[in-house]
């Protein structure tokens, strides 16, 4: 009888690992997304300079643990869909609870400064990452990326892709506003 | 009007195999003959069918006929015809179709070359077939119907992949499907087995011939495959452990463990459930594979674009077939008859020791490719598992079997000498010894490499040291030696070619892998860049034009360190402009013992260019040795015994008999 039991094993590990590809093929996942590692992390150290040619005082780590709820935007005027999300970033200066800021990535100035004057700056503040190194601390790995920081100064949710009024709710719900 | 020809062909097929998986399955339960031999008309009928529909299909693709939604999206009006024709199966849909012709193909072999089968059981086998034809041809109708209108047709279509529009990959899917889908002809003897409730010697001698029919061509796509992606991709890699390569290397990986296996219960009539578990696992994981390529459950280069529904579908499939038949398994394999017994230290011991590890190998390689998705189901956590872990895993585990495949011809069955085989290898220790003096003097530096190439020396030494000793090489006349080759099995060569082939091929794996020397450098022309004793000048970039693409070609003249020319030459960057895609194309120069490996990148704006050199180190005899496996594996597969079935008739040879040993 126990013989025959070890004929079943193979059976049961099947069942396991179909039960695993039914789990995979109806849960709303997406294999192509990548988490986060820096969920939860304290915002990694950086201190950029404006852009070259604007004025304002740059973006630096210490500026977002100041206890505001902050958005951090990644944006470039190469970047296409960072077109289109930019009325929503308008939009979003009228909102009192949030502050918005961005981080210029890998743009050369004059560029980045058209790109501005022609769409409007919605920015509270801009760092300027010409080189890349700040973007790569943050794990960002395509534009545009807009990382949620709650007011302890942890990142708290990152966004790939244009960031819409859904996106953000979503957000936002995860740290309980 | 041929693609609703093509269709109803498909569906037809369809109706046949319903037939075709009921009629001779009564029929041999109740033992009418009639029943039975239907199975062998209906087999036919449905290639025939099949085949309708996979012609139909190839005709709407060489005529660009672009109302035909499949070719309107996967070929172009100025493709070569070369690859109108593979374009058929460079997609989901087609790939499907010409997996069920595949199917229908060894079906109509099995019914056409199966004459000396028992009619119960070749009636069992061509059920058994239908049934999973029945399956597959419902997926291709109901869900990837190649044959699906488009209207309005668009001008043009969108051309294949570029990647895809290569010789190499064009024949690639063919051979590996003639490849894992020949192994559902080893499932179905498994399953007609289980059902007859019979295991025996017999059987195991019938299945062997498609099983290694199966493996042959299985090797051949993965090698194929493994080519192209070393002079296609530019990187100079040649396997990357991807999920959907991880799927083609499983069922390679326990068709072997299957191969030797049946081969015990041929001679010994033993590990009969353990050999019936394989020919039903060695297929499942074909069909697993299936299932990950084409459901969109693993992101990968390979996966093909399809959705959920598909994939359900298939799951679906999945269970019935691999479900069904691993609960049979359960209920009607501790009913078979035990067999000989034999003693640990023996052939039998061996292979059953191959076989472990070959097992265990699969499993290591199973748990890396779905791990992520288990933990993801379990956790949420996302981890990808690559090189790393199978390096740390799969490589440990071979090691013993590349050792004991040099000792395990030589023993005899149900009781070796290993004393003596041994000292017979002593020939093949001192082959090793002199590769890790080579090799570490060539190359110094790490040690497991070093040691690893002595291994593969040991391997090749063994199994030249195992063919000589059956021809009496160097121990009697050359002419006796000669008479005895001629007459030795034809599976006794097959043997020695397919393991020395194999000592080949992880000889230049371990170099490749271990001693790649790369340099990358910005070139204007007439400057040059050195590597591994080779000296690389760039003489110039011109543009150019192909048939669907645009061209940079670079010339590079190659001389060694000390100024003799060696080679020319010319990379490529071409530009596919109806799906704006850029591809490399490598240019490689082989000296024998490695590659020169030359990929141009992008301009710099100012009159150079990127240049990336490769040095790839005994890479051709990855190649070679590969080639020589396949070549082993048909010649054992034109062994008269396994076509007759019965064991040929020895002329007296005029030598004193040795003991029986093949």
């Amino acid at each position: 009888m126990r013989r025959q039991l070890l004929y079943l094993i193979p059976a049961v590990i099947f069942g396991v690992i179909a039960g695993n590809f039914l789990w995979g093929l109806i849960s709303d996942r997406d294999p192509r997304e990548i988490p986060s590692v820096m969920i939860d992390q304290p915002v990694p150290e950086f201190d950029l300079e404006p852009i070259e040619g604007m004025a304002g005082p740059g973006l630096k780590s210490a500026d977002l643990t100041g206890g505001q709820v902050t958005l951090v935007n990644f944006f470039a005027s190469w970047c296409v869909p960072c077109r289109a999300e930019h009325p929503f970033l308008i939009e979003l200066t009228r909102r009192e609870d949030i502050r918005l800021v961005g981080i210029n990535y890998k743009n050369e100035p004059e560029e980045a400064r058209a790109w501005l004057a022609q769409l409007g700056n919605p920015y509270a503040a801009i760092g300027a990452d010409t080189t890349g190194r700040v973007g790569i601390d943050w794990g960002v790995y395509g534009l545009p990326e807009t990382f949620l920081i709650d007011a302890q100064g942890r990142i708290r949710y990152r966004h790939t892709g244009v960031i819409d009024a859904a996106a953000l709710n979503k957000a936002l719900q995860g740290i309980g506003k | 009007m041929i693609p609703e020809l093509g269709h109803f062909a498909l569906v037809l097929a369809l109706v046949v195999a319903v037939v075709q998986g009921v009629v001779p399955m009564i029929g041999a339960w109740r033992g009418d003959i009639a029943w039975m031999s239907a199975g062998r008309s209906a087999a036919y009928l449905q290639l025939i069918f099949v085949a309708g529909a996979f012609f139909a299909l190839m005709h709407a693709y060489v005529t660009s006929d672009f109302t035909v939604h499949n070719v309107a999206i996967n070929s172009h009006s100025a493709q070569p015809m070369l690859y109108k024709v593979t374009s058929v199966w460079g997609n989901h849909e087609g790939s499907m179709v010409l997996w069920v012709l595949i199917l229908a193909l060894f079906g109509a072999a099995v019914a056409g070359f199966g004459r000396n089968l028992p009619p119960t059981l070749r009636a069992r086998v061509l059920s058994v077939q239908a049934w999973i034809a029945v399956g597959f041809l419902s997926f291709s109708l109901f869900t990837s119907n190649p044959f699906a209108r488009v209207f309005p047709p668009p001008l043009d279509g969108r051309d294949l992949n570029p990647l895809l529009q290569d010789p190499g990959l064009a024949f690639h899917p063919p051979m590996l499907y003639l490849g894992y889908v020949g192994f559902s002809i080893a499932f179905s003897f498994a399953i007609a087995a289980l059902i007859e409730g019979r295991v025996d010697a017999a059987w195991a001698r019938w299945v062997r011939p498609w099983t290694l029919a199966a493996w042959c061509f299985l090797t051949a796509g993965i090698v194929l495959g493994s080519w192209w992606a070393y002079y296609e991709l530019g990187w100079g890699g040649w396997w990357f452990w991807d999920p959907v390569e991880n799927v083609s290397f499983m069922p390679w990986l326990m068709g072997t463990a299957l191969l030797h296996s049946a081969i015990v219960v041929e001679r010994r009539n033993a590990l009969k459930a353990w050999t019936i578990l394989l020919a039903i696992l060695t297929f499942s994981l074909s069909l697993i594979g299936t299932f990950i390529v084409r459901s969109g459950l693993l992101s990968s280069v390979h996966a093909f674009a399809t959705d959920p529904e598909r994939g359900m579908f298939i799951l679906l499939l999945l269970g019935i077939t691999i479900g069904g038949s691993l609960i049979l398994f359960a209920v009607r394999a501790p009913a078979l008859q035990p067999g000989g017994l034999f003693a640990p230290v023996s052939r039998e011991g061996a292979l059953v020791l191959n076989n472990l590890l070959l097992s265990v190998a699969c499993a290591t390689v199973f748990l890396g490719t779905l791990y992520p998705l288990f933990l993801e189901a379990f956790t949420g956590d996302k981890v990808s598992v690559g090189p790393p872990f199978y390096n740390r895993t799969f490589v440990p585990i071979m090691v013993p079997v590349i050792a004991a495949m040099a000792l395990g011809p030589m023993m005899s069955w149900k009781r070796a000498d290993l004393a003596g085989v041994l000292s017979r290898l002593k020939l093949a220790l001192g082959a090793a010894i002199l590769a890790v003096l080579i090799a570490y003097t060539q190359q110094g530096g790490a040690i497991l490499p070093v040691l690893a190439m002595g291994l593969a020396a040991w391997l090749f030494t063994g199994s030249v040291v195992e063919w000589g000793g059956r021809v009496k090489l160097f121990r009697a006349p050359l002419a006796d030696s000669l008479h005895r080759a001629r007459h030795l099995p034809r599976a006794a060569h097959g043997t020695a070619l397919a393991h020395a082939g194999l000592a080949i091929a992880m000889a230049g794996i371990v170099a490749a892998s271990n001693w790649k020397d790369e340099a990358v450098q910005v070139l204007r022309p007439g400057e040059t860049v050195e590597l591994a004793g080779y000296r690389y000048r760039l003489e110039g970039v011109e543009q150019g034009q192909g048939p669907n693409y645009t061209i940079d070609r670079a010339r590079l003249t190659v001389t060694t360190a000390e100024g003799e020319f060696v080679t020319l030459l010319d990379p490529e960057k071409r530009l596919y402009p109806v799906r704006a895609m850029p591809t490399t194309e490598a240019a490689i120069h082989t000296t024998g013992m490695a590659d020169l490996y030359a990929v141009i990148g992008d301009a710099d704006g100012q009159g150079g260019w990127t240049v990336r050199i490769f040095h790839e180190p005994m890479v051709p005899w990855i190649w070679a040795g590969s080639l020589i496996m396949i070549l082993g594996g048909l010649i054992s597969l034109s062994d008269r015994r396994l076509r007759v079935g019965a064991p040929a008739r020895r002329r007296k040879t005029p030598a004193a008999a040795a003991p029986a040993r093949a």
